[in-house]
C-alpha cells in the first residue's frame, strides 16, 4: 500500500478550463487525475444527442483532452477518473480505444461504470414502488411525468473503486456525486470498506473541497487582491494517506493561493444542513473538523466524523418546462437610468398593445441593481447602464415575438442606446430540474472493464 | 462606537442549492465571530437581503469554522435554468451579505481594507 496518493481536480464544471488537466499532469507529480464534465442541463442534451446518433451522448471535450495527454499518463502511470460517460459511456469508450489505438497504445484498459441513467426504466421503477416525489416541495412525479427528458442517480464512490480494482486505467462513469470521482481512487489504494465512517467522510470532504476546482486554490475568494498570478492559476491536489488525514494544495511553481481562509469558503460552498451533509457513501459532520495552515499554500484536516450513509440515492431528473429570452440594451449620456426605465416602459407598453402578456417577465437595471436591488442606493451620477428584459412562457411564439421588440426602440426611443450587435434573442428551452429520491435497493450499478 | 461593514470582519462565498442560494460567511477571528453569532440574526439578514430573498432564511452555525452557513429561500426566480435573473446561481449574495453594516465599539478590530 502507497503511504500517501495525490489526486489532482483539473475540471470543476461543465465548461471549465480545457488546459487545467494539462497543467495537472505535465507540472507535478500526480497519480490521479479527476474530472467534472456533467452541469445538471447536460444529461437531457446528451439523452438528446443520443437519440439522433447512437454513438454519441458523453462529453466529446474528455476524449479531445485524453488526445492531448495519453503519452503522459502512461510515462506518468497516472490514472484518470471522469463523469464524461455521460448518458453513454461505451460509446465514449470506444471513442477513447480509437485515441488509444492513433497513439500506438493497445493495452488501455478502460472502466465503464454504469446504472445511474434510469430514464428508460421509471415505468418499471415506479411499478416496484419508486415514488419520485420533488424532494425540496413535496410536489408529486405525475406533474411532470411525460415532459422527462432525463432521469440520473447520484451513485457514489464504490463502483469506481471496483472498476480501478480490476485495472482500469481510466474510469468512464455517467452521473456520479463530484465527490465520488476522488474518494473512489482512497477506496481502491487504502481498502476502506463501506462501515469506515470516518475514513469515508474524510476522503468525501477532500472531494467536496476540490470538486470546483480553483475555487479551493483562490479563485472566487474574497480577498482577491492579494491573490498571485490568478493566470497562472494551480488546480487542486489532494495528498492523502491511508488513514485518511489529507492536506489541499496546488503544484509549486503555479498561481493561486491555498490557504484556511479559501478553504473554508469553498467547504460552505452549496451547503445545506453541515451536520448532515450527505452523500451516497457516507454522512459528514462539517462542524467536527478542524483546518491547519501546513506552510504555504497547504492546508490540511486530520479528522471529520462520518455517519452511515442513508438508504436513498438521490435522483436528477430534468423536464422540459416551457421558454424564455432575454435581451440587453445599453443606454449612455445624460439621465441614462432615467431613460433606460423609459425604454423598458416602452418595450413592455408595445408587447402589451400588440396583444402579447407572459407567464413571468423581469427588468433588470445591469451596473446599478440586477445582482442585489436596493441594498445600496442608486450612484447620483451614472455614465452608462445596461438594461435587460426577460421574458418566460410555455408558447414559444410569444417568447420568439418578445425578440423582435427589443432593437426597433433604437431608432423609436429615447437617444444614446446601443449595444445591440448580438442580434435577436433567441427563445431558449427551460429544462428545468426535479429532484427526488430513490431506495437503493431498486438501483443495480455494474462495472466493466475494456481494453 | 463605530460603524463598520461585514467585510472588515469577515469574508463570504455562495452559490445554488435548487431555488434557494446559500451563503457563508466565515470570520477572520473567534471575536469576530462570537459578535456575528449575536448580529447576524435571521431577522437582520432578512431585512438586509429583502429585495433578493423572497422565502424562508435558515442559520447554520460552525463554531469550528468561525463560520455562520445561511440557507437564503426563494432567492433565484426558480432554479437554474428557471430563472430570469442575471445572477441566476446567487453567485453574488456572498458579497451582498458583506455589505451589513453594524455599530460595534469604538476598540472592536476591524479590518480597514476595502472590498
Amino acid at each position: 500500500m502507497k503511504n500517501l496518493v495525490r489526486i489532482g481536480n483539473g475540471q470543476g464544471f461543465w465548461g471549465d478550463s480545457i488546459d487545467a488537466p494539462v497543467r495537472l499532469v505535465e507540472d507535478g507529480p500526480l497519480d490521479y487525475l479527476t474530472l467534472d464534465y456533467l452541469a445538471e442541463v447536460t444529461m437531457s442534451i446528451m439523452q438528446r444527442q443520443k437519440e439522433k446518433n447512437p454513438k454519441a451522448g458523453y462529453a466529446r471535450d474528455f476524449v479531445e483532452l485524453i488526445d492531448r495527454i495519453l503519452p503522459t499518463l502512461i510515462k506518468k502511470n497516472i490514472k484518470v477518473i471522469a463523469n464524461a460517460g455521460g448518458v453513454n459511456a461505451p460509446a465514449a469508450a470506444e471513442a477513447l480505444k480509437e485515441v488509444a489505438r492513433k497513439h500506438g497504445v493497445h493495452d488501455l484498459k478502460i472502466g465503464i461504470v454504469e446504472g445511474d441513467d434510469i430514464l428508460n426504466r421509471i415505468d418499471v421503477l415506479v411499478t416496484a414502488g419508486a415514488i419520485f416525489e420533488n424532494m425540496e416541495n413535496g410536489e408529486p412525479f405525475a406533474q411532470i411525468r411525460d415532459r422527462i427528458k432525463s432521469a440520473n442517480v447520484y451513485i457514489g464512490a464504490f463502483p469506481i473503486a471496483e472498476a480501478l480494482n480490476q485495472g482500469a486505467q481510466i474510469v468512464l462513469a455517467g452521473r456520479v456525486t463530484d465527490p465520488a470521482l476522488a474518494l473512489g481512487p482512497m477506496i481502491h489504494e487504502f481498502g476502506w470498506t463501506e462501515n469506515e465512517y470516518d475514513k469515508l467522510a474524510l476522503g468525501t470532504l477532500a472531494g467536496h473541497i476540490t470538486e470546483c476546482g480553483a475555487q479551493c486554490t483562490g479563485g472566487n475568494y474574497s480577498r482577491w487582491w492579494e491573490v498571485p498570478d490568478y493566470a497562472g492559476i494551480g488546480y487542486p491536489v489532494i495528498e492523502i494517506q491511508p488513514d485518511g488525514k489529507f492536506v489541499i494544495t496546488k503544484h509549486a511553481g503555479t498561481g493561486g493561493i491555498v490557504n484556511r481562509m479559501g478553504v473554508s469558503e469553498q467547504i460552505l460552498y452549496e451547503m445545506g444542513d453541515p451536520k448532515h451533509y450527505i452523500s451516497p457513501d457516507v454522512v459528514v459532520d462539517f462542524t467536527s473538523l478542524n483546518l491547519r495552515d501546513e506552510g504555504q499554500n497547504r492546508v490540511g484536516v486530520d479528522f471529520v466524523k462520518g455517519a452511515e450513509a442513508t438508504p436513498f440515492y438521490k435522483v436528477s431528473m430534468s423536464y422540459f418546462a416551457g421558454y424564455k429570452a432575454s435581451g440587453q440594451l445599453t443606454v449612455s449620456g445624460p439621465k441614462a437610468y432615467e431613460k433606460a426605465q423609459k425604454v423598458a416602459e416602452i418595450i413592455w407598453e408595445r408587447l402589451k398593445r400588440a396583444g402579447y402578456s407572459f407567464e413571468d417577465t423581469r427588468t433588470e437595471y445591469l451596473g446599478i441593481s440586477s445582482c442585489h436591488g436596493d441594498i445600496r442606493p442608486v450612484p447620483e451620477q451614472i455614465n452608462e447602464v445596461v438594461l435587460r428584459l426577460s421574458v418566460r412562457d410555455g408558447d414559444y411564439k410569444k417568447v420568439d415575438r418578445f425578440g423582435k421588440e427589443i432593437a426597433p426602440v433604437i431608432t423609436s426611443g429615447p437617444p444614446g442606446i446601443t449595444g445591440f450587435a448580438g442580434g435577436r434573442p433567441k427563445a431558449q428551452e427551460i429544462i428545468a430540474y426535479w429532484p427526488a429520491l430513490i431506495d437503493k435497493n431498486l438501483i443495480k450499478t455494474s462495472v466493466t472493464v475494456v481494453e | 462606537m463605530k460603524t463598520i461593514k461585514l467585510y472588515q470582519i469577515a469574508h463570504a462565498r455562495s452559490g445554488d442549492k435548487g431555488p434557494n442560494s446559500n451563503a457563508g460567511v466565515v470570520f477572520y477571528t473567534k471575536e469576530g465571530y462570537e459578535l456575528g453569532k449575536k448580529l447576524l440574526t435571521v431577522e437582520r439578514v432578512k431585512s438586509h437581503l429583502a429585495s433578493i430573498v423572497k422565502g424562508e432564511i435558515i442559520r447554520y452555525d460552525l463554531p469550528n469554522l468561525w463560520a455562520l452557513n445561511f440557507i437564503l429561500g426563494d432567492s433565484l426566480g426558480g432554479g437554474g435554468s428557471e430563472s430570469l435573473q442575471n445572477d441566476a446561481q446567487g453567485k453574488t449574495h456572498g458579497q451582498a451579505m458583506l455589505l451589513m453594516e453594524f455599530e460595534v465599539p469604538d476598540d472592536f478590530p476591524a479590518d480597514d481594507v476595502g472590498i
